[in-house]
């Protein structure tokens, strides 16, 4: 989209949940979570199980909060980082909601509240949509990278996939507001090393903000936060670095998902956190209860997506990236 | 958007790199040690009787074993991660490179999980090894037929 989409009956974000795991649950949000295994396989046979099984918990969390069932909810738009989005169908199949499948790579989740909220201000008679992504490191470590227990270095640049999943049930009513949203475009940094996605998406993250802001013909002053998905330290650093340059004071409220949800002194985190159920949970755990609380009131949130597989990454392609930014604001 | 040339060097000014003198340290050190533990193996075994070359087996035997222990109890890929080449150049990191996988696929079924995938890690070894050793072995041969 070349404009900026502005619903044209009010969005609202309702209802909202947060799920981790281990690691989330250690890190400086854990206490922030609605519910932080200790259990990375959450009572399954699998990882890829186990991820399909945190979205439905997720889900059923945010359910509970805005006390609806399933019949109350129009339209499912969900996805994961798994091929075919597995964990998704799996885990999300009981509750009979018309799905809408999405990949977007770590933007699906912003990608997902793009859409729900089309949908919601295209057609007046919808009452809600519910959104979820989640992304598990078990599961993400085994189909692009090595098996779980081979032992190998990891370079500073690399990022972690989270074990997280958030649920956003977007309808009439709420204290967060959706005041608009900008589809990104894909976007090529010349970037093709794997272990290095922060790189290969700021510029992706860049352009959207860029975009938004000579769009809307506002300034960064009039935002609290301009928030991306998991840059990691990398990406924050090149990303703050060329707003600074283009976007002056955009830089200044930067903060990045990947870098707040884990302490990246510990374990294996190098670069930060990453994968769908990173910007999710961050969102839901912490910036929407800020937002709702008023602390925060204007709030551009761009989750962030490294577009490849391992196999066009073994074959030399380009890692492309892709950013899809919200305008959530207090009501 | 930058060029990229551009672009690559922002990305290479922001990327840190691997601190490759303290991997080499850790590696020498962790590696040194791993070889040194086969060593006491080695005197251990050959005290309680067994021949030289029974020795350099079970101490090969023992060591892959104690690697394959320590990659099911998840413990493994933690020492590597500080290690690297200190664990992985000693047969400890072939035994995980074969393990691991087939740990991994286990929920895939034994035929087309762990059979198909147990040697995704070392395959690319034990070809390129072999080929090593045939090509050394013609040379050798072609050699011997001149000097």
């Amino acid at each position: 989209m070349r404009k900026i989409f502005t619903p044209q009956y009010p969005v609202y974000i309702s209802s909202f949940a947060a799920v981790g795991g281990y690691e989330e649950r250690r890190g400086p949000l854990g206490e922030l979570f609605d519910l932080a295994s200790d259990d990375d396989r959450f009572g399954e046979r699998t990882w890829e199980r186990a991820e399909g099984e945190m979205g439905r918990v997720c889900l059923n969390l945010a359910m509970k909060k805005a006390d609806i069932s399933p019949a109350d909810i129009d339209l499912l738009l969900a996805g994961d980082l798994q091929n075919q989005c597995v964990a998704t169908s799996g885990g999300l199949l009981t509750f009979g909601i018309p799905f809408i499948g999405l990949y977007g790579a770590c933007s699906t989740l912003t990608e997902g509240l793009c859409t729900a909220a089309a949908y919601l201000s295209a057609d007046s008679t919808l009452s809600r949509c519910a959104v979820v992504t989640s992304s598990h490191n078990c599961a993400a470590e085994r189909q692009f990278r090595t098996p779980l227990e081979y032992g190998a270095q990891r370079t500073p640049s690399a990022q972690w996939t989270a074990t997280a999943a958030g649920a956003f049930i977007l309808g009439r009513y709420g204290r967060a507001c959706i005041r608009g949203s900008l589809p990104g475009v894909m976007t090529d940094g010349y970037v093709r090393d794997g272990a290095n996605m922060g790189a290969a998406m700021a510029p992706a993250a860049l352009d959207t903000i860029l975009r938004y802001f000579s769009l809307s013909g506002k300034r960064p002053s009039d935002f609290d936060l301009i928030v991306t998905g998991d840059l990691g330290a990398v990406g924050s650093e090149i990303l703050c670095e060329m707003l600074g340059e283009r976007l002056p004071g955009a830089e200044r409220i930067h903060a990045d998902c990947g870098l707040l949800l884990y302490d990246r002194d510990g374990r294996d985190f190098h670069s930060g956190g990453s994968g769908c159920g990173c910007s999710a949970s961050v969102l839901a755990a912490k910036i929407l209860p800020e937002i709702c609380r008023g602390e925060l009131h204007d709030v551009l949130f761009l989750s962030t997506g490294a577009l490849m597989s391992p196999s066009s990454v073994q074959q030399g392609q380009n890692i492309i990236g892709i950013a899809h930014a919200v305008h959530i604001s207090a009501v | 958007m930058e060029n990229k040339k551009e672009y690559g060097e922002r990305v290479a000014r922001h990327s840190p790199a691997s601190p490759v003198i303290k991997n080499c340290v850790l590696a020498f050190l962790i590696g040194g040690g791993i070889c040194a533990v086969g060593q006491l193996l080695f005197f251990l075994y050959n005290m309680l009787s067994a021949s030289m070359e029974d020795a350099y087996t079970l101490v090969t035997v023992s060591l892959i074993f104690i690697a394959v222990l320590l990659t099911g109890f998840g413990i493994f890929d933690n020492i590597a991660g500080v290690a690297g080449a200190g664990t992985l150049v000693p047969v400890t990191g072939f035994a995980n490179a074969v393990v691991s996988p087939a740990i991994d696929t286990k929920a895939e079924g034994l035929v087309v999980g762990v059979g198909a995938n147990i040697f995704k890690v070392a395959g690319p070894v034990i070809l390129f090894t072999t080929l090593a050793g045939t090509l050394y072995g013609i040379i050798e041969y072609v050699m011997s037929l001149f000097v």
